[in-house]
């Protein structure tokens, strides 16, 4: 009997013993499925070539991952699906005529130099497919100015509206039948990618909605048509997909809504009085770095603290 | 009286929606389980405070009833015998909380002979508070939630604080567990009973019965048994795991918050847990010693899971045998709920008066994790009931940093898993907390004796 007894062994850790179904891999993967339908339009609008660079951008991103944790001795985490989420975000803010190997410099940019050297998942202060893509804007200015559509360059709405010239419709910029970055042009497609991760509770619709609503807001105050400003450019794919962030974004809500003011403010008054004809990006990577003050300044007041006398 | 918009059901701030798994257990009458054929173990530890001392020897007889470990001191609560038998042995034996424990070992006779005068009904309404207290601390009562604080230690508040509201827990938040559910339903009169004989200790207060709103059965019951009692509310709370936690409860229910470092009746409140009401009301109205309990046996190693009525001391492998035994191999036997319960090595523990249910789990329900980065998804943060940075405490705890963990309110978690539940990187996170509070707790021990020492 005792013997018997000895052979049975069980699992001992300490509570809770039960775990929520999601992984990071799961989110991961719902990211790229919300993802699908905005890049999916963008191959049948800019063309075939569009499929070569998300999956040079995918591929690059992912294998620079497992070759700098193969070299240093960690342990590979490329399953996580992590880089591939950057890859495709850094191909959604790229030119469809970019050349591929920019795209496969700038994947790697932003995996090691952004994300790898700073300690990797969840330690980069930064969003690596935007860091990226400011990188490659100053190292390949004309390369990544030049938005075509379907061979013919075009310019992009937000450029119209500096330089003056007939602007699309409305419609077109919220169907995403205009020039622009392959991934940012339908605000239709990214607004219903957007509200599947808020309706599946992988992101928190706070920071999209402050972000696009001060855009708004303010772009009215500025003299330019609030609702034609948040259709175009890539406020909706920056406000949804790239500021919503994990690492690089606040962890409570109160912290979320002054990064969503950050950035808002920060757009429209690049879009509106800066060199550049779009400031997503730069507003992004600059509240990004604001992040861990806006954390500690947002700390949660504790249950039943007591004052220190 | 905490209002909420259009009469929502009340809750807290942060929390988890584990799924519950009561489907399998709510559904299932309480079964009586009065004759224990293996011998029954009653260990000196079933509450906390001072262990208590065995009053009785090997080769003793004693009766059901019979004071088997004796309190020591105010902090601490008597031990009675559950059966009629001859002392096997008093040596240290297995503990529901995974250590070794001085226990009595009685072998059952099968007779339940009774010592002298139980059954005595008292009128507790023409006793005073004190008369009730002393009643309640010889039948040794204890909470039966799971922590096992002395159950008159918690009625006897000090004179400066205001008792105002007394809250019976019904929330019963951990996910398989019934037991509570069946006694308010099953016995709903005595659970009424219990909470006015406290209501009668303290005539200023008003009672409450809180039961989360996926029992709407037991919400009704109570509604009904209630109606004609002014003092008594029935408040329903949002589903929503910690809602049992003591201090979600009170939060809940009368709106306020317990401080750090403080006790319910600092905010002029005091909870029980369904069973400790029912235990009262048995100590005063049918005059019988804490001696039994209601607990839930689950999951998927065992053919049936079901809610019984035990003798304490009965060996959890009786109980398990009596559910339809296993069906497979279990992967991880659990005391307690999955979120706050204790794994367990061996089924040869006994039923303590703290042991709310037995989860035996099968390989598919044991989830076993791999660690991996945090991705600062902030999904701790927004469950955390006491609003805590699980993440920053966790580096803290691994980077040993106890000063930032204290700084950072570390010693404030109530350890009920929400953060390492919905963590998607599936990281230690209470699990870190649970060691990082013990080393504080040990470290504040030594200095305090250093300090003892060096002045004399």
């Amino acid at each position: 009997m005792a013997d018997e007894k000895k052979k049975v062994l069980y699992h001992l850790s300490i509570s809770p013993h039960i775990r929520a179904r999601h992984s990071t891999t799961s989110i991961m993967g719902e990211v790229l499925l919300a993802l699908m339908p905005a890049a999916l339009f963008s191959v049948f609008y800019f063309g075939i070539r569009v499929l070569l660079v998300i999956g040079v951008c995918m591929a690059s991103s992912v294998l620079a991952e497992w070759i700098w944790q193969k070299c240093t001795k960690q342990p590979v985490t490329i399953q996580d699906l992590s880089a591939c989420v950057t890859g495709l975000l850094l191909a959604m803010n790229l030119p469809a005529s970019i050349p591929l190997w920019m795209a496969a410099i700038g994947s790697v940019f932003a995996i090691i130099i952004v994300k790898q050297l700073f300690g990797g998942i969840g330690q980069n202060f930064m969003n690596p497919a935007l860091t990226a893509r400011c990188f490659m804007l100053v190292a390949w200015s004309s390369a990544m100015t030049n938005f075509t559509v379907q061979g013919v360059s075009t310019a992009t709405p937000l450029t119209l509206i500096q330089t003056g010239g007939e602007l699309p419709s409305l419609a077109d910029c919220f169907l995403g039948t205009i020039s622009g970055s392959l991934g940012e042009t339908s605000a239709l497609l990214l607004l219903l990618g957007g509200l599947y991760l808020c309706l599946r509770g992988i992101i928190d619709w706070t920071l999209p909605a402050v972000y696009i609503a001060v855009v708004f807001i303010l772009s009215y105050c500025f003299g330019r048509d609030g609702l034609y400003e948040i259709m175009s450019g890539g406020l909706m794919l920056g406000a949804f997909f790239m500021a919503t962030d994990y690492t690089t974004s606040p962890m409570t809500r109160k912290g979320r809504i002054i990064m969503g003011i950050g950035c808002g403010l920060i757009t429209a008054l690049i879009r509106s009085f800066g060199g550049y004809p779009e400031g997503v990006s730069f507003s992004i990577l600059l509240m990004n770095i604001c992040v861990p003050l806006i954390d500690r300044v947002t700390m949660p007041k504790i249950y039943g603290e007591v004052k220190s006398k | 009286m905490k209002r909420t918009l259009f009469n929502a059901p009340r809750t807290f701030k942060g929390g988890i929606h584990p799924p519950d798994f009561k489907k399998f257990t709510e559904g299932n009458p309480i079964q009586m389980y009065m004759d224990p054929q293996e011998d029954l173990v009653f260990p000196m530890v079933q509450h906390i405070g001072a262990p208590c001392k065995p009053l009785v020897k090997k080769g003793d007889e004693c009766l059901r009833g019979q004071i088997i470990g004796e309190a020591q001191g105010w902090v601490s609560s008597p031990i009675h015998s559950s059966v009629s038998g001859r002392v096997k042995d008093v040596k240290p034996m297995l503990h529901p909380n995974g250590s070794k424990v001085m226990s009595v070992i009685i072998e059952n006779d099968h007779m339940y002979r009774e010592v002298e005068g139980m059954h005595q009904s008292h009128d507790y309404h023409q006793m005073s508070k004190e008369e009730i207290l002393s009643i309640i601390r010889e039948a040794g009562v204890v909470g039966m939630g799971g922590a096992g604080f002395p159950a008159h230690v918690k009625l006897s508040p000090p004179a400066d604080k205001k008792i105002d509201a007394i809250i019976v827990n019904g929330a019963e938040c951990e996910p398989y567990l019934s037991s509570d559910f069946r006694l308010l339903i099953e016995e709903p009169t005595k659970v009424v009973e219990g909470l006015k004989i406290v209501l009668h200790m303290f005539p200023e207060a008003k009672g409450y019965i809180a039961i989360e709103d996926n029992k709407p059965t037991a919400l009704a019951v109570m509604r009904n048994l209630t109606l004609e009692e002014p003092r008594i509310q029935v408040v329903a709370l949002k589903t929503k795991y910690p809602q049992g936690g003591e201090k979600q409860l009170i939060d809940a229910v009368i709106g306020r918050e317990v401080p750090s470092g403080g006790l319910p009746a600092d905010v002029g409140c005091i909870v029980h847990n369904t069973d400790t009401v029912v235990a009262i009301y048995r100590a005063l109205l049918e005059g019988r010693p804490l001696m039994r309990r209601v607990i839930t046996i689950a999951g998927g190693a065992v053919a049936h899971s079901v809610t019984f009525k035990a003798r304490i001391g009965t060996s959890i492998r009786e109980l398990v045998e009596a559910a339809g035994g296993l069906v497979c191999p279990p992967s991880k036997i659990i005391c307690g709920g999955p979120m706050m319960g204790t794994a367990l090595f061996s089924l040869d523990v006994p039923v303590t008066k703290g042991t709310a249910g037995i989860l035996v789990f099968d390989p598919a329900e044991d989830h076993i994790t791999r660690e991996s980065a945090c991705i600062r998804c902030g999904k701790c943060v927004s469950a955390c009931p006491i609003h805590l940075m699980p993440l920053m405490l966790n580096q803290f705890a691994l980077d040993m940093d106890w000063s930032s963990f204290e700084k950072y309110h570390g010693m404030d978690c109530i350890e009920c898993g929400s953060c390492a539940y919905i963590c998607p990187a599936k990281r230690h996170l209470t699990q870190t907390f649970k060691a990082g509070k013990r080393m504080i707790q040990e470290q504040r021990r030594k200095a305090a004796a250093e300090k003892g020492g060096s002045h004399g």
